[in-house]
């Protein structure tokens, strides 16, 4: 099999919050109805996670899943592990209407990390990133910028986030300006 | 401003998370129509100054459609509802109501 490249090769940039391109990670694409035993089983059995609620986001390390809309699930597990992930929710799902789809290379992923990476994250979306109003545990998918992206939390100072591979430059380049040192606004 | 709730997914997001899609509740004529009610549909929109109600589409979040009903003129939005459905739900015609007494939009009052 061929060597996995990202975007951005693992664009690192240190401001005032540090922004790193994330390595590949499997990511899935599920659709389907989420109350259905056999979507949650599918789920839950290659992620190793809980099922998630509505706007959440389990993820331990590079597995996870993410509640992306009342009919779809992103689904993450390591790189390597994603063909046969796909094929075993696929058997778990077989006759049920459906749709699994290995989306990993439509993707970027970037980790934004440190105490200002609230900050960072509130100067480019229209969200409420106050720790009172979001958290770990929870995902937001919205606007970054010009383009659509959805962000999590791992812990209490860091952010993980994904954007569409084609707009991946941009998305960085967007973060870095917004952490470069003396723009911090200091609100949360 | 608008503030919209998406009603699949719960999030309150300003506008520019969500796409405008026109005018709802539009019945469609299609082929054996006549003319005139088929120009109707196509071209014939309401622009009202007060209680309109409208496509959304929660374009950087979820992707669903869903309808908002609110005012043109004071940006208040009266409630969101989903886009399964041909008429604006009680519950939001109340709240219109206790608003705007006396609206008429099209059909709906």
């Amino acid at each position: 099999m061929s060597e996995t490249v990202t975007a951005l090769g693992g664009a690192h940039y240190a401001g005032y919050a540090t922004i790193t391109e994330q390595p590949a990670r499997g990511m899935i694409t599920l659709r389907g109805n989420l109350a259905e035993v056999a979507v949650k089983n599918a789920a839950t059995g290659v992620a190793g996670v809980d099922m998630p609620d509505l706007r959440e986001c389990h993820i331990v390390d590079q597995r996870g899943i993410a509640w992306m809309s009342p009919d779809e699930l992103l689904v993450m597990v390591p790189h390597p592990e994603v063909a046969s992930a796909v094929s075993t929710i696929q058997q778990t799902l077989s006759g049920l209407h459906s749709l699994v789809v290995d989306v990993s290379d439509a993707r970027a992923l970037f980790r934004i990390e440190g105490s200002g990476a609230r900050e960072v994250l509130a100067k480019l979306c229209p969200v409420d990133l106050s720790p009172a109003a979001f958290g770990p545990g929870q995902i937001r998918r919205t606007r970054l910028g010009h383009v659509s992206a959805a962000f999590w939390m791992v812990d209490d100072s860091a952010f993980e986030l994904v954007c569409f591979r084609s707009v991946a430059q941009y998305a960085f380049d967007l973060l870095k300006t917004a952490a470069e040192p003396g723009g911090e606004v200091g609100v949360f | 401003m608008l503030i919209l709730t998406c009603p699949y997914c719960g999030v309150s997001g300003e506008e520019t998370e969500f796409h405008g899609g026109g005018e709802a509740h539009l019945k469609r004529f299609g082929p054996g129509a006549s003319e005139a009610d088929f120009e109707s549909y196509l071209f014939h929109r309401e622009n009202p100054k007060g209680v309109h109600f409208e496509r959304w589409r929660h374009v950087n979040g979820c992707g669903k459609w869903f309808i908002a009903a609110r005012d043109t003129a004071t940006l208040q939005v009266f409630g969101t509802y989903p886009a399964q459905t041909t008429e604006p739900p009680q519950e939001i015609r109340d709240k219109i109501t206790a608003a705007r007494p006396g609206w008429r939009w099209r059909d709906f009052a």
